[in-house]
C-alpha cells in the first residue's frame, strides 16, 4: 500500500512525527535529539506518500526498503512506524529500556518495520546496495531508500558503497544525505570537512539533487525526479538543521546526544503542538 | 558418513577448482546462489562461475567491507551469498561488517577466506592469516569451518546453501593431501575420529590433519598409540568429543596452521578444562607474524610438522 498524502497533509504528518518523537524522548530525559529532528520531513514524505509498505505485513516482499544508516535517528523512525500502524504508540515507552524493542540504534530483529540493523556508521549503504541489487535480480520494481548522515560520510565504507552503486547502475536506490552540518564533536567543517557533498557524490557517478530538507514540497519533487532518473543511483542532499523544530536543540553546538530537563521537553512539546495546529490550519497548497 | 583414503596422497584437484565446480552445480539448481569477490576472481578459481552466471557473480572491486555489507543486503532479500577474499581481508579487515551487518543483524552470509596461514607462501606476512579464526571466534553465533581436503570442501560448500547464518570457511586454494574418499558426508559441529588410539589424542585441522595422521604412524612405530581427530569445525566446538578423547586417552595435542592464541588449541583447551581436564600441548604458530617463503619452508619455520606433533605427543604423555 501507499499513503497518498497531499503537501499540506504531509506537513501535518511531519509535525505529528516530531511531536511523537519528542514525547518518546520525554520519557527518558536524554537521546539523539539533533539527528532525529533533522530527518523528520523526509520520513513524512517517505511514509506519507512515496514508500510502498504494509504495516500488517512488515516483511511484504514487494515493499520498498528503507535503511536508516544513521541508526541513531531510530527514535524518529519509531515514532513514524507507530503513527502508520506498525505497532501501538504505547510501545514507544520502550525506548532504551532493558528488554524492550526500541534500542537507540535501529535493529531489524527488534522493531517491526525496521529493515536493517544500523548504527555502526558507514554500513547501511552497502546493505542498501545489496538489497537494491538483489531486488533487481528478481525483476522487482520496488525502491530502496537510504538515509546517510553527513558526519557518517567520514566513513570510508560510504564511498566504497558509492562506487559500487554507480558501477552497478542502481537507479532504484535513492539515498538521502542529511547535511545538517554537525557531528558528535562539533561542526562537520571543523571535525572532518567533507567540502561539497553533492559534488562528491556526483564525482562518484550519482544523480545528485540538492534540496531544503525541511521543505516537504522540495523533497517530494526530488523523489519524483529520482524515480524518473535511469542509469545512476540517486543522492538527494538534504540541507537541514540539526535539531530542527526542537528549540533547545536547534542551533546548539553539542546537540548530537543531549540530556534535557522536563520543563525543556515540555516546552518543546508545547511548541510542536502549536506548530501542528498551525499546519492543520494552513491553507492547502 | 565419511570414508578415509587408504593412503594419503596429494589431491588430484586444486581446492579452488573444487570450490568453483561446486558453486556452478549449486547455482544450476538454485537461482538464489550468488558469488561475490573483491578483485580476486582469478585467485579464487571462480572465473568459470563469473562467466557462466554474470548476473549472479558480483565483482566488488578492492572494497571488502562493502562486499560483506552487500552480501548481507542480498541475503535480506533472499539471496544466498558466498563472498570470497584472501583470509586476512575476509576476516580481520571486515570484522565489524561481519559482526554487525551479518551476525548481529542475523542475516545469511557465507565468507570464504582463502590461503590460510603458511599456504599464503610467497604473498608473505601481509597476506598470511594466523589469526582469522581467532578474530572471528568471539562473534556470537558464527560458525567457523576449516575443510581439510577437496572432498570435504565440496560437501561443506554444498551444505551451506541450505543452512542459515554466518559461516566462515577457511579454504586452502591449492593442492592439499587427500584425506577422504569421494562421496563422504560431514556433520558440521562434529569432529571426525580418523584413527583410534589410547595414549594420546591429536586434534588437528586443515593442512595439519595429514601431518597428524603421519605423526600417528611415527608414534605407532615407537609403541605409542595415538588417536587422531579432524576438528574441522572450530566453532561450535565439539565439546563432547573433546571430553571423550580426554577421558579415554588422558592427554591431547592440538595441531593447527594458526596462532595457538585464539586458535584451535585455545578452543580445545576451553572445552577440555570445562569437562575432563587433561594435559594439552599445542602445535601451531606461537604468537608470531607471517613471513615470505615456500610453504615447505614456512611449515618448518613455524614447526607445523609431523615431527613437531610427535615431540608434543611424547611431552604431553610425560605430563599425564
Amino acid at each position: 500500500m501507499n499513503r497518498t498524502l497531499k503537501l499540506k497533509e504531509l506537513r501535518v504528518f511531519a509535525e505529528e512525527i516530531r511531536l511523537l518523537t519528542l514525547k518518546e524522548f520525554a520519557h527518558i530525559g536524554f537521546g539523539h535529539v539533533g539527528g532525529a529532528m533533522s530527518i523528520i520531513e523526509t520520513l513524512a514524505v517517505l511514509y506519507g506518500k512515496e514508500m510502498r509498505y504494509d504495516p500488517r505485513n512488515p516483511n511484504w516482499e514487494e515493499r520498498d526498503h528503507l535503511i536508516v544508516s544513521k541508526g541513531h535517528a531510530g527514535p524518529a523512525v519509531y515514532a513514524t512506524l507507530a503513527l502508520v500502524g506498525y505497532f501501538p504508540e504505547s510501545m514507544l515507552r520502550e525506548l532504551n529500556q532493558g528488554g524492550g524493542n526500541l534500542p537507540s540504534h535501529c535493529d531489524r530483529n527488534k522493531t517491526p518495520g525496521i529493515d536493517m540493523t544500523t548504527g555502526s556508521l558507514g554500513q547501511g549503504i552497502s546493505a542498501a546496495c545489496g538489497v537494491a541489487l538483489g531486488k533487481r535480480m528478481d525483476g522487482k520494481d520496488s525502491y530502496t531508500y537510504l538515509v546517510l548522515g553527513d558526519g557518517e560520510c567520514n566513513e570510508g565504507q560510504v564511498w566504497e558503497g558509492a562506487m559500487f552503486a554507480a558501477q552497478y547502475k542502481l537507479d532504484k536506490l535513492i539515498a538521502f544525505v542529511d547535511l545538517n552540518g554537525q557531528q558528535l564533536d562539533g561542526y562537520t567543517q571543523d571535525i572532518m570537512d567533507m567540502r561539497n557533498m553533492g559534488e562528491r557524490f556526483a564525482a562518484f557517478g550519482w544523480f545528485v539533487q540538492e534540496v531544503n530538507g525541511h521543505d516537504i514540497g522540495e523533497i517530494v519533487n526530488a523523489v519524483t525526479a529520482a524515480k524518473a532518473n535511469t542509469g545512476k543511483p540517486n543522492a538527494i542532499i538534504l540541507h537541514t538543521k540539526k535539531g530542527n523544530g526542537c528549540y533547545f536543540a536547534e542551533g546548539i553546538k553539542d546537540n548530537h546526544h543531549m540530556n534535557f530537563k522536563p520543563e525543556q521537553i515540555n516546552e518543546a512539546i508545547k511548541r510542536t503542538e502549536a506548530a501542528l495546529e498551525a499546519a492543520k490550519a494552513a491553507p492547502a497548497k | 558418513m565419511f570414508k578415509l583414503q587408504k593412503t594419503f596422497e596429494k589431491s588430484p584437484k586444486l581446492m579452488r577448482e573444487v570450490y568453483c565446480e561446486t558453486m556452478l552445480s549449486l547455482a544450476a539448481s538454485n537461482k538464489n546462489i550468488v558469488a561475490l569477490d573483491a578483485d580476486l576472481v582469478s585467485s579464487s578459481g571462480m572465473k568459470k562461475f563469473f562467466e557462466a552466471y554474470p548476473d549472479r557473480a558480483i565483482q566488488c572491486g578492492i572494497a571488502e567491507a562493502n562486499m560483506i555489507g552487500v552480501a548481507a543486503g542480498l541475503s535480506l532479500v533472499g539471496k544466498i551469498p558466498y563472498a570470497h577474499s584472501f583470509g586476512p581481508f575476509a576476516s580481520r579487515r571486515v570484522c565489524d561488517q561481519i559482526f554487525i551487518s551479518a551476525a548481529y543483524a542475523k542475516l545469511n552470509v557465507r565468507i570464504i577466506g582463502s590461503d590460510p596461514g603458511v599456504t599464503a607462501a610467497y604473498n608473505g606476512g601481509t597476506h598470511m592469516p594466523f589469526e582469522d579464526m581467532g578474530v572471528l571466534r568471539s562473534i556470537p553465533e558464527i560458525t567457523l569451518i576449516e575443510p581439510s581436503d577437496p572432498v570435504m570442501l565440496a560437501d561443506i560448500v554444498r551444505q551451506l546453501a541450505d543452512l542459515y547464518g554466518v559461516y566462515y570457511v577457511r579454504m586452502a586454494r591449492k593442492n592439499t593431501v587427500s584425506v577422504y574418499e569421494e562421496g563422504s558426508i560431514f556433520e558440521i559441529g562434529k569432529g571426525n575420529l580418523l584413527r583410534n588410539g589410547t595414549d594420546v589424542t591429536i586434534i588437528a585441522s586443515g593442512i595439519m590433519v595429514a601431518e597428524a595422521l603421519k605423526a600417528a604412524e611415527m608414534l605407532a612405530d615407537e609403541g605409542v598409540s595415538a588417536r587422531v581427530v579432524d576438528m574441522f569445525t572450530w566453532k561450535p566446538m565439539d565439546t563432547e568429543l573433546v571430553a571423550r578423547c580426554a577421558e579415554e586417552t588422558g592427554a591431547i595435542v592440538t595441531a593447527e596452521n594458526h596462532n595457538i592464541y585464539g586458535g584451535l588449541g585455545a578452543a580445545v583447551a576451553e572445552a577440555c578444562v570445562k569437562t575432563v581436564p587433561v594435559p594439552i600441548e599445542m602445535v601451531g604458530v606461537k604468537d608470531q607474524f607471517g613471513q615470505v617463503g615456500t610453504e615447505d619452508y614456512l611449515r618448518k619455520a613455524y614447526n607445523l610438522t609431523a615431527t613437531a606433533i610427535v615431540d608434543a605427543a611424547k611431552k604431553v604423555i610425560e605430563r599425564k
